[in-house]
Formats: structure tokens, C-alpha cells, sequence
């Protein structure tokens, strides 16, 4: 099976409040206008851009969490309400931010639930479905902690495991919202790495984050967002310039090369004088 | 794994054992003990333990299963450990509804079972309206901040049928079933609540896993394939008519939704594969211990619903002051912070 391509044509999407001030929506204007973008499979795709600048949201509008109001959304070149969620949830595994689990499970029972599109409405997980996990887990270095309780862990330990339980569901599309914030250094790049060795398996990962140099690192298309709209999408050589990432985060930043590689930082720290203005 | 599954087959070694031993256990001839062999010789003794102690050792079965499984799926519907059909207006609507039809229609159990579960599902209804519309609060304060207005207005309903109700007739009828209790229970009333128990049981007990699916939040669950509002829609109907068509019979039996699944999360995990069956197992358990005490340990009947509530509050009060013995710093009856699904 090739990679699947995610392509977005032409979406209006715009979020109402519900409730009173449902009289007044006609006046909120869409967070996205026409917006299209064209997702190369099988590699690592980052979306960067200044918070509210929609980068969730897309995810969503991929996922179909949300559904658009205008436009398309294509999944390996088929149109994503064509899926039923069953197949959603064997092509597209979703990593979200900060994801609040109010019960004890221990690691492995709540990376098993990464099977569930690979199970029937009233099944429960087969000695397969465990090994599967477990392999995950294996694969991505956590085996030490398949029986500690998920509430013990650590947040980067925590966030490792959120991952392993997408990756069960063997998903040919990764999404993931902010998988790196809150994270230290060592977790940080253990994160980067899973996503690296998905990617060389022919897996789709889409990642947000508010750190360019990430983008910089482990990307091979980089997509700059800001309220709503793509300002540039590209290989990170063509988008990450000084010019485009100014224009995304509105202050002026600098790219450095160093050994090789690309960084990314601020022209000069901000000064107080410049909040006064 | 090895571990549940032997605390499965104990607890279910322990509910037959305690349902026989349920059957000799009363105050004929003498207080505490029938011998078996009265059975075969006194024909009194026979009809008592037929028509009055089997159909009352079946419901208090039922009641402490229905109860549990009802509090397990509402806790983990709700992403919350802390509720339970008391706290949502579900108990108090079925109540509503049920004195409602004692005075109104006449107790016929069918049509007191419907009434009550009619308004288990508006309580239910209610509370979860109301509290989205609450302006402050995360989503589990608000949860029970408007389960109790809504349970203060049914029970103030139940208290206006009270003055209306006939002192004579009606009203001992009504006190005495509200403070919960399965006294003079029939096999017509227990057989009218067996298929509603029954298929609630079984639909809870053929999702337990999928109820896992249930407690993350919806856009995870929607990513992991489920259909979070139907899936819920179909368990909570289910479990909710189950409590209603229990309380439309006992009464008003407390604590035994939000202790049981409390104790059963702590034996057998937070998994709800094998937590929700030995919720229900040790629910049934709980409550036929609960009710033999009522029933021959004092020579006039205690409620039920007294003993469970006594018994319960204890229980809850020692676990959450007890420490954890899992390997978390939280117990499984940490709140949590709060959180709108």
C-alpha cells in the first residue's frame, strides 16, 4: 500500500457559539476561507503558526471531528466522508494535547484501546490485540512501563504512551497536536525519533508545534499558518526564511546556519519598551 | 490477569453460597436459622421461604447488580468516579415517578415501572441540560450542583404527593417505600423487573469493554473508530430504565451505585472488561448482605435503604481517608480536575 496523501480544497470551516449567541453567528466570519493544501505522504509534515491560527482545527477537519461547511477534504485521494469511522479509525490515529483520562488504567489496557477500529461493536481484545500492544511498546523503547498506572507516570512518560496508543491502531496517518510541548530535552527527542521511524515506515505524520527549529529538524514539508490561512507550504529550506517566519509570528527572527543545520531564533530578545508601545 | 479472574470466580462462588445460605436465613420458627429439613416437614415453612423469602432474595440480587452496573456506566459515561444514579436526579425522578403513580393510576407494577423510568430519563435529562448552562465550575462540580437542584425539586414533588396522599391508605404505603425496602416483596414484582434488569445487565456487560472507549475524551474515542453519543445514548437508556424499573419496587436504595464500582475498580482495576463484572457481581453480593441483615437481624424489618446508606457512607468515608494500595499516587476516587466532555 503507497502512503496516503491528505489534501484539503477549498474548506470554509468557521466554530458558532452555541446558545444565545447563535442570533448574532451570521456576523462571526470563518476561521478558514477557502483554505487548500496539499500533504505529501509518507513523510513528516510540520504545521507551525501563532496560537488561534487554526493549526488544531485542521487536524480536526482531517480527522473529521469537525466537519466543514464548503470544500473537500481528501484522504489517500478519496473523500474523508466516504469513510465509515471504523476505516477512519484504522487510517488515522490522533495524538491530542494535554489528553485528561480519568480512570487508573495501567499502560498496557490503555494502549490496547488503540485496537478498538480493529474490533467489532461487542469484542473485546484478542491475546493478538495484546501483543500488538505490547510489540508498540516494545518498539518505542516503553516496555519497562506497560504495568505502571497511567496517573504515575511522568508527563513526557505520559505522552509516550498517548502515542503508543495511536500507533496500535496501525494507522497510516498520524496526527498529533503539540506532541513536544511541556516536554524535556531527552523526551523531546525520543518523541522526534518515534515520528522519524514512522515516517520511514511509509507512515502520513502531521505534527503542530510552536517550535520552529523542530520544523527545521525532523520535517520535509513545512506549513506556515497564521488566522486561518497558509501564508507558505513547502520543503523547510523554501519556508523556513527569516522573511516568511516574521511575516507568521510577527516579530522579526533570525536563521542561522550551524553545522549544517538550520536555527531558528528571535533578531533580539523583546524589550519592555516595545510592550509600551 | 490471573488475579481478577480468581476474584471473579470468588465473588461469584460467593453470591450462590450467600444466595443459598439467603434462603435458610430468617426469623421462623426462630430468630435467625429455618432448618432445612422444616422444608419437607412444615408446610408453613415451605410457602414462607417459596412466595415471601425466593421472589425477595431475587430482587435484592437484581438490585444490587442493576445498581452497580448503572453507577459503574454512569461513572465512566461521565468520565467521572464520583457519580451515581443518586446524584444525576435519576433516583429521585424514579422516585417522583413512582409515588406519582402509587397515588395517581394505582399500583400496577408495569405502569409504575414505565412512570418511574419516565422520569428517571427527565432527571437524567435535566441535570445534564442544566449543568451545561451553568456559567462557572468545571464539568464535574457542575454535574452535581445541578443533580442536586434536580434531585431537591423531584424530592419536593415527592413531598407535595406526600401531603395530598391518603393518611390512611396512601401515605404508609408511599413513607415506607421511599425509605427503601424490599419488605413483602411478590414474585409478580420481581418477575416484572427481571427482563429490564436482565437486558440492561447484558447490554453493560457485552460493551465493558468498549465503556473504556467511553470515559476518554470524545475526539479520542471518535479517532479510535466508536460513535461516542450513540454508543452512550444506548447505555444510558439502558441502564438508566434498569434503575428506574429497581427503584419503582424498593424504593429509594442509596450508595450501592457509587460504593461497589469504587471497590471493584480498586480489585480489579480501572479495566472495565473485568471491573464492570465484578462490580456486578460484589453489587449482588453487597446488597444480599445488606438485606439479610434488614430482614433477621433485628425483630422488626430496618429499610433497606437505612442499612446500605449506613454501610456505604462508612465504607466511603474509611476508603477515601485509607491509603491506595495501587501503584499510583491517586486512588481511583480521585476526582480528578475537572474537565466538559
Amino acid at each position: 500500500m503507497n502512503p496516503p496523501t491528505i489534501s484539503l480544497s477549498d474548506v470554509v470551516f468557521g466554530y458558532h457559539q452555541e446558545g444565545r449567541a447563535a442570533r448574532v453567528r451570521s456576523a462571526s466570519k470563518p476561521l478558514f476561507q477557502r483554505l487548500s493544501l496539499e500533504i505529501p505522504a509518507g513523510t513528516i509534515t510540520t504545521i507551525l503558526g501563532p496560537n488561534g491560527s487554526g493549526k488544531t482545527t485542521l487536524l480536526h477537519l482531517i480527522l473529521g471531528i469537525l466537519v466543514p461547511e464548503d470544500g473537500v477534504v481528501l484522504l489517500a485521494r478519496r473523500p474523508r466522508e466516504t469513510y465509515s469511522r471504523r476505516e477512519m479509525g484504522q487510517l488515522v490515529g490522533l495524538v491530542s494535547q494535554d489528553e485528561y483520562i480519568p480512570f487508573n488504567f495501567t499502560v498496557l489496557e490503555y494502549v490496547v484501546l488503540g485496537r478498538a477500529p480493529h474490533l467489532q461493536l461487542l469484542q473485546t481484545p484478542g491475546v493478538e490485540d495484546i501483543s500488538v500492544a505490547e510489540a508498540i511498546l516494545g518498539q518505542i523503547s516503553l516496555a519497562h512501563l506497560q504495568d505502571r498506572s497511567i496517573q504515575s507516570l511522568s508527563g513526557g512518560e505520559r505522552q509516550l504512551v498517548m502515542i503508543a496508543r495511536a500507533l496500535a491502531q496501525h494507522p497510516r496517518i498520524l496526527l498529533l497536536d503539540e506532541p513536544t510541548s511541556h516536554l524535556d530535552l531527552g523526551n523531546r527527542e525520543h518523541v522526534l525519533a518515534i515520528l522519524r521511524q514512522q515516517a520511514e515506515q511509509g507512515v502520513t505524520v502531521v505534527f503542530t508545534t510552536h517550535e520552529p527549529n523542530q520544523a527545521a529538524d525532523v520535517a520535509a514539508f513545512v506549513v506556515l499558518m497564521r488566522e486561518g490561512r497558509v501564508l507558505g507550504a513547502g520543503t523547510p529550506e523554501a519556508v523556513l526564511t527569516t522573511a516568511w517566519l516574521t511575516q507568521t509570528y510577527g516579530v522579526t527572527v533570525d536563521v542561522l546556519e550551524v553545522a549544517g543545520r538550520r536555527i531558528i531564533v528571535p533578531s533580539k530578545p523583546m524589550s519592555a519598551a516595545l510592550l509600551a508601545r | 490477569m490471573g488475579d481478577t479472574r480468581r476474584s471473579t470466580l470468588i465473588l461469584g462462588a460467593l453470591l450462590v453460597a450467600l444466595f443459598v445460605a439467603s434462603v435458610f436465613l430468617g426469623r421462623y420458627p426462630q430468630p435467625y436459622w429455618t432448618p432445612p429439613r422444616l422444608l419437607w416437614e412444615d408446610p408453613l415453612a415451605y410457602q414462607l421461604v417459596l412466595n415471601l423469602r425466593l421472589p425477595r432474595i431475587i430482587m435484592a440480587c437484581l438490585l444490587g447488580m442493576v445498581l452497580s452496573a448503572a453507577g459503574f456506566a454512569l461513572q465512566m459515561l461521565f468520565r467521572n468516579p464520583l457519580v451515581e444514579p443518586g446524584f444525576l436526579g435519576v433516583s429521585q425522578g424514579a422516585a417522583f415517578g413512582a409515588a406519582l403513580g402509587i397515588i395517581v393510576v394505582g399500583a400496577s407494577s408495569f405502569a409504575l415501572q414505565g412512570i418511574a423510568a419516565l422520569f428517571a430519563l427527565l432527571g437524567l435529562a435535566l441535570s445534564t441540560l442544566l449543568a451545561r448552562r451553568i456559567r462557572y465550575g468545571g464539568w464535574t462540580l457542575r454535574l452535581i450542583l445541578a443533580g442536586i437542584a434536580v434531585s431537591a425539586l423531584f424530592s419536593a414533588g415527592v413531598g407535595l404527593l406526600k401531603y395530598v396522599a391518603d393518611p390512611l391508605t396512601q401515605l404508609p404505603e408511599l413513607v415506607f417505600w421511599l425509605l427503601g425496602a424490599l419488605w413483602g416483596v411478590t414474585w409478580t414484582e420481581t418477575l416484572s423487573i427481571v427482563p429490564v434488569a436482565v437486558v440492561a445487565l447484558v447490554i453493560a456487560y457485552l460493551m465493558r469493554w468498549r465503556l473504556n472507549l467511553l470515559s476518554l475524551e470524545d475526539k479520542i474515542a471518535i479517532s479510535l473508530g466508536s460513535a461516542p453519543a450513540r454508543e452512550r445514548g444506548l447505555l444510558l437508556v439502558a441502564v438508566v430504565s434498569a434503575t428506574a424499573a429497581v427503584v419503582s419496587v424498593s424504593g429509594i436504595v442509596g450508595w450501592i451505585g457509587l460504593i461497589v464500582p469504587q471497590f471493584a475498580r480498586r480489585i480489579f482495576g480501572a479495566d472495565a472488561q473485568r471491573a464492570l463484572p465484578g462490580s456486578i457481581l460484589l453489587g449482588g453480593n453487597f446488597a444480599l448482605v445488606c438485606d439479610d441483615i434488614a430482614r433477621v437481624a433485628f425483630a422488626g424489618e430496618v429499610p433497606l435503604g437505612i442499612l446500605t446508606s449506613l454501610l456505604g457512607a462508612t465504607l466511603f468515608a474509611l476508603m477515601m481517608v485509607a491509603p491506595a494500595h495501587t501503584k499510583s499516587p491517586h486512588s481511583a476516587a480521585t476526582p480528578g480536575e475537572d474537565h466538559t466532555p
